[in-house]
């Protein structure tokens, strides 16, 4: 076997979590227009002003065209034949773990989730949305303690209906982007965090995200909440079953952070990828961003992205406080028919802003990498500075990875630096490696972690070795 | 130790050979040289011997210690001792010298039943091979070759041979790009690795070398072949003949066959 195959062949290592999960569900029409709203509310119990804000954002998305600007190309979604609601029947309201569908567990425990005590003594408190549902939510009380609240987001509408109509659609707006509006339409579950003020969050939150169910979107909808002097790290983990049919992930994650507030946010992205030659996987469509509004106040993306047919997210910050700090730490990993168009937008208005952006792609097989930043300063964000590192690494002559940096500086105090680098794993890289007595499949694996560490260290502790496991499956397999 | 036999060698999937029938004996405890004109198949046998990929083995085997090793892979041949200091030591972004020589020290040391060393253990155990060639510690935190001058990079190929201390190493022009005082230094160190238990294989182009480390034989290979065997004083009749002489009894011999 030629080097460049056995790299192709370590990276199409099999989807590890392509099972799906034989649970009852409870039935709802496919299809989209407000009376399905109004049921989808409904049956969530929602109050009269939820219901409001999701028939407005109905009515703003009807009349919005789906984006086409990205560099991928794909089959626009049905959305008459998504299923936009989908709960397992047995559905939970669970105060111990012993309570969750043992389905659901096994599901879980088969992903390697944190559910489990062993976990718990990590300090872990984890949330699992299964399809639309939130199915559990661990530690409340030790959370409860600190003053903490993390809860699904229904459950905050019905507790803490006075934070989320503050603060939801306060950062990305019903009708900001087409998939935004389609979430707040439809939205179905997701998590909630608020951490008070002069508060440290006791432990790393995490929520866990998986779409079973063959015909159902997934529209979860995060907010996380930081007051003044106050500070929490959520990681959020996906996976999904193999299916041939495409599968619409469009969710909408709002991050606030006041005074000397810090919000750090981590994803491991590991949606159904599909197959060799593109049928099947996820289309990740998912609008995220962050406002530092209190000066001081700081929020890092950190994400890796291995999975879905297509991506297309952008997380963001907007600067707004003076002296606040955004982050963004990437890799994105593509193989087989993969399209990932990923990156980030750094809004400085504040003063002394600063922003860094780390990106890491790696292309392998016939997929695309691209990543598209954006740093845009605006006339009052005196001293504004901004540092961009976007590398990409192929694998194999048949992949692709591009850059689409902009840059607008309206202040002619502001710095910005942005350097970029492509390189391709070489078999004479290899071969050196191998020469000194490493494997091959070692020496691959060194060179991707080399290229990627600057970014996995950016991960909370208790998950770098999850990511680097992960990144191991992916790259691990059949050479030789 | 190495036994060479009638090697012809060509570059995967073509049929332009370029190694010609080499033949070559190498006992333990011997330095040997291998000069000879650019182009005329050098790196490539070491590259051969060594299992780069890029190569495909034509006709004739390669022995090492008695064993057939023409079907394993580069690192099965490091494991048995083999090893390659490159004309040209390629650079690798993001992983530190440290971090490739503990894992290769240890991968070696697994493999021959040997045990392995901690971090902290390896540590001492690199602070001695630094001196053998006078390298600061600083380099053992850079990713490998990154951004080293061309002679800092011949050194880090000594170096790295100095910990791995294998049994038999080709060291392919690491004599080339190093300043004075370093060729000294160096040619200082391979003389301390060299023993009775292991072989050197010395690819130069130059005599200059040799004054520093004494060869037992010198080898001269043209066209992808060993014309002309002979001890040390060989280098330099080269030195002052050039090849032009052999070349034209070379030519003529090929045509005489
Ligand atoms: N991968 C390759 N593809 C094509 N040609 C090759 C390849 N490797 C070696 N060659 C050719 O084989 C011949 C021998 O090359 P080699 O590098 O072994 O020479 P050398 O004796 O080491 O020369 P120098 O003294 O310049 O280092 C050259 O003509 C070279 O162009
Ligand atoms: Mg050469």
């Amino acid at each position: 076997m030629s080097e460049t195959q056995a790299l192709e062949s370590m990276i199409g290592e099999e989807y590890k979590y392509g099972f799906s999960t034989d649970v009852e569900y409870e039935d709802f029409p496919k299809g989209l227009n407000e009376d399905i709203i109004r049921e989808l509310s409904a049956r969530k119990e929602e109050p009269e002003w939820m219901l409001e804000f999701r028939l407005k954002a109905y009515r703003a998305w009807t009349e919005m065209e789906e984006p086409s600007w990205f560099n991928a190309t794909y089959e626009k979604p049905d959305f008459e034949n998504i299923q936009y609601y989908s709960a397992p029947k047995n559905k939970p309201k669970l105060d111990s773990l012993d309570e969750v569908d043992p389905k659901i567990r096994e599901t879980y425990e088969k992903l390697g989730i944190p559910l489990e005590e062993q976990k718990a003594l990590a300090g872990v408190a984890v949330d699992a949305v299964f399809d639309s549902v939130s199915v559990f939510t661990s530690f409340k009380e030790k959370l409860a303690e600190a003053g903490v609240i993390f809860c699904s987001i229904s459950e905050a509408i019905k507790n803490h209906p006075e934070l989320v109509k503050k603060y939801m659609g306060s950062v990305v707006p019903a009708r900001d982007n087409f998939y935004a509006a389609l979430n707040s339409a439809v939205f179905s579950d997701g998590s909630f965090c608020y951490v008070p003020k002069d508060t440290i969050c006791p432990m790393e939150l995490s929520t866990y995200f998986r779409i079973n169910n063959m015909n159902s979107g997934q529209f979860e909808r995060t907010l996380i909440i930081a007051e003044d002097n106050s500070h929490v790290s959520y990681l959020e983990g996906c996976t999904a079953p193999m299916y041939d049919e495409h599968q619409l992930h469009a969710a909408v994650v709002e991050l606030v952070a006041m005074d000397n507030a810090e919000i750090k946010y981590s994803t491991i992205q590991n949606w159904y990828s599909g197959d060799e030659e593109g049928k099947g996987g996820i289309y990740n469509f998912v609008t995220k961003r962050g406002a530092c509004r209190g000066k001081n106040s700081k929020i890092s993306w950190t994400q890796l992205e291995t999975g879905s047919a297509v991506t297309l997210k952008y997380p963001s910050v907007i600067l707004q406080g003076d002296n606040s700090i955004g982050e963004f730490y990437s890799v994105a990993v593509t193989n087989k028919k993969q399209q990932a168009d990923t990156g980030t937008k750094m809004i400085h208005i504040g003063k002394n802003t600063k922003s860094t952006i780390i990106s890491k792609g790696i292309s392998a097989g016939r997929s695309n990498n691209s990543y598209r930043g954006e740093v845009k300063i605006n006339k009052g964000a005196d001293g504004a500075r901004n540092y961009s590192v976007c590398d990409s690494m192929l694998i194999g002559q048949e992949c692709g990875a591009h850059t689409f940096p902009y840059i607008e500086s309206k202040n002619p105090t502001a710095s910005v630096e942005h350097e970029a680098s492509t390189s391709r794993v070489g078999e004479e890289q290899i071969f050196y490696l191998m020469q000194r007595g490493i494997s091959e499949q070692d020496a691959i694996s060194m060179i991707i972690n080399g290229f990627v560490k600057e970014v996995l260290k950016e991960l909370p502790l208790e998950f770098a070795t999850e990511a680097n496991a992960l990144l191991d499956v992916k790259l691990e397999g059949s050479v030789g | 130790m190495l036994e060479i036999k009638n090697l012809h060698a060509s570059v995967e999937g073509e049929d332009q050979e370029i190694l010609k029938g080499v033949n070559l004996t190498i006992n333990k405890g011997e330095i040997h040289a291998i000069m000879g004109p650019n182009g005329s198949g050098k790196s490539t046998l070491a590259k051969v011997v060594s299992g780069h990929p890029e190569y495909e083995i034509t006709d004739g085997e390669i022995l090492f210690e008695g064993e057939d090793i023409t079907e394993l892979d580069a690192d099965e041949r490091a494991h048995l001792g083999m090893f390659l200091a490159f004309q040209y030591p390629i650079e690798v972004p993001g992983i530190t010298n440290r971090t490739l020589l503990r894992e290769s020290y240890n991968t070696i040391a697994r493999e021959n039943g040997r045990e392995e060393l901690d971090p902290i253990e390896f540590d001492d155990y690199l602070k001695e091979k630094l001196d053998v060639i006078d390298m600061k510690d600083e380099f053992l935190e850079r990713s490998i070759n990154t951004g080293f001058s061309g002679g800092e990079k011949k050194k880090n190929e000594v170096f790295q041979m100095a910990v791995l201390n294998p049994k038999l190493a080709f060291m392919d022009e690491t004599d080339s790009g190093l300043d004075i005082d370093a060729l000294k230094i160096v040619s200082d160190g391979i003389n301390k690795i060299a023993g009775p238990e292991n072989a050197i294989v010395l690819i130069t182009h130059y005599q200059r070398l040799l004054n520093y480390i004494t060869p037992d034989y010198v080898h001269v290979m043209m066209g992808g072949k060993i014309v002309k065997s002979a001890g040390k004083e060989l280098a330099l009749e080269l030195e002052d003949q050039g090849y032009e002489q052999l070349e034209k009894e070379f030519s003529l011999n090929g045509e005489a066959q």
